[in-house]
């Protein structure tokens, strides 16, 4: 096997940034009229909807990793990306992580969800992962997550595990 | 006529009825060969409460896992249809099962699966559309709701069982309890474990799930197998993610003589099943003996666990069906 292509694979990411100020950051991005203002704003103007992405694909990539999913679950795995996980699990570690907490698929690196686990846990926040994560829309890659999220999109994405939740995003919404 | 399951037998009557549960792997043969998939059971036909039918295992191709799980019931062994999200997108897996569910299979067990990288075809495109939470959690909500993902309607609901998988040994290990915990969150009724060297560490994974009132909604079957020699040892340590063999084990295997291995491995094998079963909350043991299916009499007997009580009803059974 050519190990040079292993890279075509999604690969463990160490955030640049700790949690700690990235749980701060999030606080300054947090949903308000303004942005929603600005987030419709941008979606009827597709020149400027497209450099605001290329600004957050940029920023996000050298500080987490991102993979521009477009529903972005940083805020609660301690800002360690998920979906640079090769198998993209986006619940919590596979079974395959090695003794010394290292990727099945990339043994020159940790697992990202043991990262996760720790920068969470170091915040505070460790039940953030009990939160049950719902299955990703295949169709907002590529597409700006904070878009989506001043618009309120990805508020269906987690459920309460204890609640006996509906995986079904569609239906939650309507309920709620 | 070839014989069939008694419909109401395997896992879910085992556990019902309190016994302790006994399960085995069958890996489906590299061919479209159904004799295979009958010799496999008729050596576990009798001695396990249900089979645990492998998807792909170790992201090698075989037999689909739907397949070789109607020809196992077929011929008198209860099935437990595995399915991964490696090579399916989600249209897929519910395809799958529902019909898994309209074919009669008892019982699924949902998981990510190993990444193509370890298996034979490696230019394969991963899918992990799903991931194993999610697939388990689908599952409930097909059943239970009788729903797609889509929210659209089904006219059947699916009745199997849902198992999920955990491993206690794999960092962090401070989650691995919750994570499992997550896992009966979004559905799952059983629960098989990685191997269990390590009684040190399982003891406590299984303290914490008591604690937190897990194994009184999901039964945990710990997973074992023989070591059967010093190379399998060698590739169970390197060559397959997640298994910890604690250095008493080892040094026990590379102890006796090399044709002495074998032996001492089915030895440690049986002695690990009595041991499991003093720890409380552990509802059964899960044997994996790939390519060694032969043998998982021998380590059962030596466990002593008798042969199950309704093995005579599923090696006369016809394969009728679905009579309630």
């Amino acid at each position: 096997m050519n190990n040079s292509r292993l890279h075509t694979w999604p690969k463990p990411f160490r955030p640049r940034l700790s949690a700690q100020l990235s749980y701060r950051l999030h606080s300054l991005l947090a949903g308000n009229r303004v942005y929603r203002w600005f987030a419709v704003f941008l979606e009827t103007h597709p020149r400027m909807y497209r450099s605001f992405t290329a600004v957050e694909k940029v920023s996000k990539e050298r500080l987490f990793g991102c993979q521009m999913c477009g529903q972005c679950e940083l805020p609660t795995t301690g800002y360690a990306c998920p979906m640079t996980c090769p198998k993209q699990l986006r619940n919590g570690p596979c079974g395959g992580v090695s003794a010394e907490g290292r990727c099945e698929v990339h043994p020159d690196v940790h697992c990202v969800w043991v990262l996760a686990y720790e920068r969470a846990a170091a915040a505070g926040h460790a039940d953030d992962l009990d939160l049950l994560q719902r299955p990703v829309d295949q169709r907002e890659r590529g597409r700006s997550s904070w878009v989506n999220y001043w618009q309120g999109r990805d508020e269906a994405m987690a459920a309460v595990a204890g609640s006996r939740p509906t995986i079904c995003a569609k239906r939650d919404m309507a309920a709620t | 006529m070839s014989p069939g399951v008694a419909p109401g037998g395997g896992l879910k009557a085992a556990l019902d009825g309190g016994r302790f549960a006994v399960t085995a792997e069958l890996g489906p043969p590299r061919g479209a060969d159904p004799d295979a998939v009958a010799r496999t059971a008729a050596h576990l036909r009798g001695w396990v409460d249900a089979a645990n039918v492998t998807d792909n295992q170790g992201a090698r191709v075989r037999m689909s896992s739907l397949g070789a799980a109607v020809l196992a019931q077929r011929h008198g062994v209860s099935p437990v249809m595995q399915l991964t999200c490696r090579d399916r997108n989600r249209m897929a897996l519910q395809a799958d099962l529902l019909a898994a569910g309209a074919l009669g299979i008892p019982h699924v067990l949902l998981l990510t699966g190993d990444h193509p990288r370890l298996g034979d075809h490696p230019e394969a495109k991963p899918v992990f559309d799903l991931d194993g939470v999610q697939l388990t959690w689908l599952a409930r909500t097909m059943r239970d709701d009788g729903v797609l993902l889509s929210g659209q309607k089904l006219t059947v609901s699916p009745q199997w069982m849902i198992g999920s998988v955990e491993n206690p040994f794999a960092p962090p290990l401070a989650i691995r309890a919750e994570r499992l915990s997550k896992k009966v969150a979004a559905g799952a009724e059983f629960a098989q474990t990685q191997y269990v060297f390590d009684l040190g560490v399982f003891g406590q994974w299984m303290s914490c799930l008591r604690d937190m009132g897990i194994t009184q909604q999901c039964a945990v079957l710990a997973g074992v197998g023989p070591i059967r020699s010093l190379r399998m040892l060698e590739f169970l340590r390197s060559g397959v993610p997640g298994v910890n063999i604690p250095s008493a084990v080892e040094h026990r295997l590379r102890s006796v003589p090399s044709d002495r291995v074998g032996e001492e491995g089915m030895r440690l094998c049986a002695e690990t099943i009595q041991q499991l079963q003093e720890i409380p909350g552990v509802a059964g043991v899960h044997v994996m003996a790939f390519g060694f299916e032969h043998g998982v009499p021998e380590i059962l007997e030596r466990a002593g666990l008798a042969r199950r009580a309704n093995a005579d009803a599923h090696s006369v059974a016809t394969g009728s069906g679905h009579a309630d």
